[in-house]
């Protein structure tokens, strides 16, 4: 029934960051490339293009950008004695759709990762004794270390064109009185620019966190502080503070993206070919179940495709890598009950909570500038940065204010209690629409047993095939970090001394909300590790199950971070590369034994 | 792929100094439309008589009735009225900016994952699971509060007076009159939302006339460039532009 196409060496289901990175890497290495991205092509121009992308309501409001969930979304419940139904509307987070993926569309707050992070059980463990960690949460090591991925971490900064402050290189102090972040590893190399300039907002949350005694610093960002040109040869102008960052294709050149610091150099290449609007319905397994044969798509006109190939990368969406594994049959569904099984296990996401404080009109905070990676942070209360012994969470929360431009239709906010219409409403929002900071606890999240993904009974796809189903819910660990972060950032912002302060953040009680905005950095479902029974993939980002599957994302990290999740996407994709370059094309089979 | 033409704009757009200012490209003063459309001349009397406003009359609904239309206009102006704030919902077009919105994939529902079953009375935390899209919701929303209206009074809600409409709003709002067809705080919180859009969109899309909007708070449009502007603690001094290059 199936057209079978011509077999390729590799094939790249998605064309986001993992997916270009990959494409890039297999193609160095001599490779025949296909890239299969279920949306349309998309590119500077025309989607980028001045000044019809300045347009609020067709990118914000409309979400032009965004995952078409009309065709296929994921179904939510809070726990598995409750009936998940579909998210209708996008809300709660946003993934990508088209070329360049969530990549085209992000803001570009660019971190690397505390290095406790990546060995989480062993350092709470070490420090704190076993019995600190709650029964029901499931937390693990990555399986790899921040010293080993420290060459492409530098190397992902160079390729993004990363704005920012080092504190130390090579052991040197270099970041001290400049912006750098006291608590910030090591690194081999300055970042590629300097820092970004800062808000007014910033100005105020940096000169109140001071004022409080925490140590601010320039957030790293992928948006260029001045021109730049990437070892790839692609060509960034520096950013202009537009304010239509997050949620739009920048129209500067100025913000990482596949299409702008990757795709230019892979476009020439005759042994690489990127097919939009296609598709990818499952990967295709051979008689034992433990090799890939190729994939299996719809294309633009609704035909079915059989694309065979010798090597997988499965370089999709969080949510899309696991609902691939999961109906193609890949490594075991993960059941919360026995605790059994690994497709699915430890979902996790980011532990969100908001301040905004309002201002009399001599402080102009202009909340219409902005750029989605700059603005000025605190590391006092994150990763383990502070004694977690008195205060019985797990995890730790960044706190920044990051102004990446708000806009009229979504982005006003009004002190508490004012009317949401009629002469009072119109009357604070002309008082504070450019008078007021807005400030985020950035909170890592943790896994545990009961917050899983799996194929859901009822709700199916536009192409008839099970729609993912996400089990989900705050946990009481996750409720204390949250009110204990809103604490310290209430006193950052207390010292601002504004007129008047909104708090949004978590209760004893509250469940998870589909419905608002949080942020879009949904981890783990298909995480790396180093027991094939806790884990779906080896320390390479490869299938512990089918060898010849490499599954780079967000979908491996056992757990939530404190910081974004790109630029720990991004490194973990180029050390998976150099692993695929270095030993599994000499020798094709498992990268570590079982 | 063949993807030449892509990169000659980037490599051109790389060299320029930048000046951002779109060009004027229309005359325009948001009132081009009104010039092209002749009014009908067998368009019967409204059935109630129109709220007294400046500017939105020229604009015929291809959408909504004109008892829709009428209760659209009295329940915008209430939204955001004209006051000494400045010009509401009325006088940047917001009820045709609705009007056209009807006519997209949105107000079908097409941008929403819409196969059933379906959980009405799902928690708020859910998210949106009603069957509804919203022109079902306008249809619905405006004939139950209007029934509901007359039964209270013998008048529609346009045909009362701006105290009782402002108090009916916030009966809606609240949820308090149950209606059979669609829940009263889905339809409010629908006629809010795209009010506010109608008052702060581009004009492109048929609202924020005369970027009266953008004005009130202080947003200048379309300008995206303020690399000289990002540290200072000062007003922004210059109005906004939109889209089509007219400027406020």
């Amino acid at each position: 029934m199936a057209t079978v196409m011509k077999k390729v060496d590799a094939v790249i289901v998605g064309f986001g960051w993992t997916g270009a990175i990959m494409a890039k890497e297999l193609t160095e290495a001599g490779l025949n490339v296909l890239a299969l991205e279920r949306g349309p092509m998309q590119d500077t121009y025309p989607d980028g293009n001045y000044p019809q992308v300045i347009d609020e309501l067709t990118y914000s409001v409309r979400k032009k950008l965004f995952q078409d969930i009309s065709k296929e979304t994921v179904t939510i419940r809070h726990s598995v004695n409750d009936i998940a139904l579909p998210n209708r509307q996008l809300g709660a987070f946003l993934p990508g759709n088209g070329v360049g993926g969530a990549g085209l569309h992000w803001s570009g707050v660019h971190f690397r990762v505390d290095p406790i992070e990546l060995r989480m059980r062993s350092h709470y463990e070490e420090r704190y004794g076993k019995s600190f960690i709650p029964k029901d949460m499931t937390i693990q090591d990555f399986g790899v270390s921040y010293e080993e991925l420290e060459p492409f971490f530098d190397f992902a900064e160079k390729v993004f064109g990363t704005s920012g402050q080092a504190w130390t290189v090579k052991g040197q102090l270099v970041g001290q009185g400049k912006g750098g972040n006291p608590y910030a590893a090591d690194r081999s190399n300055p970042f590629p620019l300097e820092a970004q300039k800062n808000t007014v907002s910033a100005q105020l949350f940096g000169k109140a966190a001071t004022e409080v005694g925490y140590k601010p610093y320039n957030l790293p960002s992928a948006n260029t502080s001045g021109p730049y040109t990437n070892p790839y040869g692609a060509q960034m102008g520096p950013c202009n503070f537009c304010g239509f960052c997050s949620g739009y294709v920048c129209y500067m050149y100025s913000k990482a993206s596949p299409n702008v610091n990757i795709l230019p150099a892979l476009k020439p290449l005759p042994n690489f070919e990127l097919r939009p609007n296609s598709h990818v319905l499952r990967v295709n397994l051979d008689s034992t179940k433990s090799k890939a044969t190729g994939v299996t798509y719809i294309d633009g006109q609704g035909r079915e495709i059989e694309q065979p190939a010798d090597l997988v990368i499965l370089g999709a969406f969080q949510l899309h890598n696991v609902r691939l594994m999961l109906l193609s049959g890949i490594g075991k569904p993960y059941d919360p009950i026995s605790g059994e099984g690994v497709v699915g296990r430890n979902f996790a996401y980011q532990n969100m909570a908001t301040i905004k404080a309002f201002f009399d009109k001599d402080t102009h905070t202009n909340n219409f500038i902005g750029a989605g990676g700059n603005g000025v942070a605190v590391d006092d209360f994150n990763a383990d940065n502070f004694d977690h012994g008195p205060h019985g969470f797990v995890g730790g929360s960044p706190m920044w204010v990051n102004q990446a431009g708000s806009r009229p239709i979504a982005g006003t906010s009004n002190p508490p209690g004012t009317p949401a219409w009629g002469s009072a409403w119109k009357r604070a929002t002309a008082d504070y629409y450019t008078h007021q900071v807005s400030m985020d606890a950035h909170g890592a999240h943790q896994s545990y047993r009961g917050n899983y993904l799996d194929l859901d009974p009822v709700y199916r796809d536009a192409y008839g095939l099970p729609l993912l189903r996400m089990t989900f819910d705050w946990q009481e660990n996750d409720i204390r970090m949250n009110r204990f972060m809103v604490e310290k950032m209430g006193k950052i912002a207390q010292a601002m001394g504004p007129k008047a302060i909104a708090v949004i953040g978590k209760q004893v009680g509250d469940h998870f909300n589909t419905a608002s905005y949080q942020t879009t950095h949904l981890n783990g479902g298909a995480i790396m590790g180093t027991d094939p029974k806790t884990s779906a993939l080896n320390r390479y980002l490869q299938s512990w199950d089918v060898h010849n599957v490499f599954v780079p994302g967000a979908s491996a990290f056992p757990q939530g971070l404190g910081y974004n999740p790109t630029g720990l996407v991004a490194a973990l994709t180029y050390w998976s590369a150099k692993a695929i370059r270095e030993q599994y094309l000499k020798n094709p089979g498992p990268l570590v034994q079982a | 792929m063949s993807d030449q033409d892509r990169d000659n704009p980037r490599r051109e757009f790389l060299r320029k100094s930048l000046t951002l200012i779109p060009v004027v490209t229309l005359a325009g003063t948001g009132l081009g439309s009104s010039v092209l459309q002749a009014a009908p001349e067998s368009t019967p009397a409204p059935a109630v008589p129109k709220p007294a406003a400046a500017g939105a009359g020229e604009y015929q609904p291809s959408f909504f009735t004109a008892e829709e239309w009428a209760f659209i206009n009295a329940a915008v102006a209430q939204l955001i009225p004209n006051d000494a704030q400045g010009p509401g919902a009325l006088e940047a077009g917001v009820p045709e900016y609705i009007d056209r919105q009807m006519n997209t994939p949105y107000a079908a529902g097409a941008l929403w994952y819409m196969q059933g079953p379906f959980n009405a009375d799902a928690a708020p935390e859910m998210g949106w699971q009603s069957k509804l899209v919203p022109k079902d919701i306008y249809r619905l929303g405006i004939a139950a509060t209007d029934q509901w209206v007359k039964g209270l009074s013998g008048k529609t809600f346009a045909e009362q007076d701006s105290a009782t409409r402002d108090d009916l709003l916030k009966q809606l709002e609240a949820g308090k009159p149950q209606f059979d067809a669609v829940p009263a705080k889905i339809f409010f919180n629908l006629l809010l939302q795209n009010t506010k859009e109608g008052f702060f969109c581009d004009p492109i899309h048929g609202g924020n006339k005369g970027m009266v909007g953008w004005t009130m708070i202080g947003f200048p449009g379309a300008r995206a460039d303020f690399m000289d502007w990002v540290e200072r603690n000062e007003q922004y001094p210059f109005p906004a532009v939109s889209i089509r290059g007219e400027r406020a």
